[in-house]
């Protein structure tokens, strides 16, 4: 096995191609992420005040979810007019599933905020956008961290499908190991999917840690 | 004019009738997919039971489920397809693995929500293991049971339209020759058919886990999140 790793990347072209689609790889799993989180904040905030928004929301959020990656994939360049092999078909396609996915977290992270802390930083003199982002969004973070996680390792995962549309980071060592009947590209890639979507998830346990320091101080939670 | 190419695709009875065509694919589909979910169910739901039931290997079952969410499908397909063979049957066993840790961990999860204090009464009952697992615990973690059931129904559906690529029939096969043949109409068609099956399959899902959910502890519990692959 190491002979064969050794030998898959003695050729400058194999090293390219796999160092190329790593960094598509990142690309196109990191943002949807972003932008899915910054499109269900607000609809989160927005649902979480209006009853009526919510189960709307939850409802179709919950349809969109269901949707196989590879069908998503094909029917937004329909929907949109982008190009059937354009990339930006991946990246909407992911922020529509990381969106779809964050929007209860949001919800019930924002619920989880107690509502005399609430109070007392409006008794303190913050404004609704201020209190939002200085005291709702934080104290939500640990519940919507755990999705967040979630969301990343399954965009890691979900991207490789990508290639069998022509786009697709790590797929398409899948793709092209399978059609030279070659097992080694395949194996980097999965191996790199994983190392990958540990990556990411590490990442955004130390983030969580660094943005909510009083966890740490009144019970070393996680 | 996409909209035209996919009304002109499926104005073709060919497209839907042929053995070939989109009404057997789904069916092929379907069955592909009913019975991974089924094999996987038989496999998992007792192991996923009985550790619910002991507490016994529950980490496992856990870091189990969470690391299978980091597998990239297209990645597990074809490396299964190279070292077992080109074909239906490893392919199916690549689905049917697919969907084990979700059955798993549903069964766990649903065994390990019951109240303690409804166990211990069972227990206090006089009921044998067998008898607590099989009249007060399963019933009780029918919600989340079924939740895992759903999680691997979708996730089985996904992977086996990707699985196409490596020669499953399905829709995943229509879709894909029209990727090949640059003929837009038969991927969209293709993929608004495993929409509308996945969607659909959910739904029927999510009725048949309220009908079989005792009436006593159905109270709107949320399903486990689902999984789109």
């Amino acid at each position: 096995m190491i002979d064969e790793l050794t030998h898959y990347f003695s050729s400058p072209s194999n090293r390219e191609v796999v160092l190329e689609s790593l960094g598509q790889h990142i690309y196109l799993a990191l943002v949807p992420l972003v932008l899915g989180a910054l499109l269900a904040v607000p609809a989160g905030r927005f649902a979480q005040r209006v009853p009526k928004v919510r189960g709307v929301l939850l409802g179709s959020a919950n349809i969109l979810y269901t949707i196989p990656s590879l069908a998503l994939f094909v029917i937004i360049p329909a929907l949109i007019g982008t190009g059937a092999t354009a990339s930006i078909n991946v990246v909407i396609a992911l922020t529509i599933y990381n969106a779809a996915l964050l929007a209860r977290p949001v919800m019930e992270g924002l619920d989880s905020v107690p509502e005399h802390i609430v109070t007392a930083a409006t008794a303190l003199g913050y404004r609704s956008r201020r209190r939002f982002f200085a005291v709702e969004v934080p104290l939500a973070l640990p519940v919507l961290s755990t999705s967040l996680r979630v969301a990343s390792v399954s965009n890691v995962s979900l991207v490789s499908v990508g290639a069998l549309i022509g786009i697709g980071g790590l797929g398409r060592l899948f793709t092209d190991g399978f059609q030279r009947d070659y097992l080694t590209p395949i194996l980097i890639g999965v191996v790199l999917t994983l190392l990958l979507a540990m990556a990411g998830d590490l990442l955004i346990v130390a983030l969580r840690r660094l943005c909510t320091p009083w966890q740490r101080a009144t019970s070393g939670g996680r | 004019m996409i909209i035209t190419e996919l009304l002109g695709w499926l104005s073709d009875p060919d497209n839907w009738f042929s053995s070939t065509g989109l009404l057997v694919q789904t069916l092929w589909h379907l069955y592909y997919c009913v019975l991974s979910v089924l094999v996987a169910s038989i496999i998992a739901m007792p192991i996923g039971l009985w550790i619910g039931h002991t507490g016994r290997g529950g980490a496992t079952v856990v870091v189990l489920s969470n690391s299978m969410r980091a597998l990239p499908t297209l990645g597990l397909v074809t490396l299964f397809v190279l070292l077992a063979g080109i074909g239906e049957a490893p392919t199916l066993a690549g689905l049917v693995i697919l969907a084990i840790p979700a059955v798993l961990s549903g069964a766990y999860a649903g065994v390990q929500s019951v109240p303690k204090d409804v166990r211990d009464a069972a227990k206090g009952m006089g009921m044998t293991p067998l008898q607590q697992l099989w009249q007060v615990e399963l019933p009780n973690a029918a919600p989340l049971l079924f939740g895992g059931v759903r999680t691997a129904m979708l996730q089985v559906v996904a992977t086996a339209s990707v699985a196409a690529y490596v020669g499953l029939g399905g829709l995943g096969s229509i879709l894909l020759e029209g990727i090949k043949t640059y003929s837009y109409g038969q991927t969209l068609a293709a993929a608004l058919f495993i929409a509308l099956l996945a969607v659909l399959l959910d739904a029927l899902l999510s009725r048949l886990s309220r009908i079989l959910t005792p009436r006593g502890i159905r109270v709107g519990r949320p399903a486990a999140a689902a999984g789109g692959a």
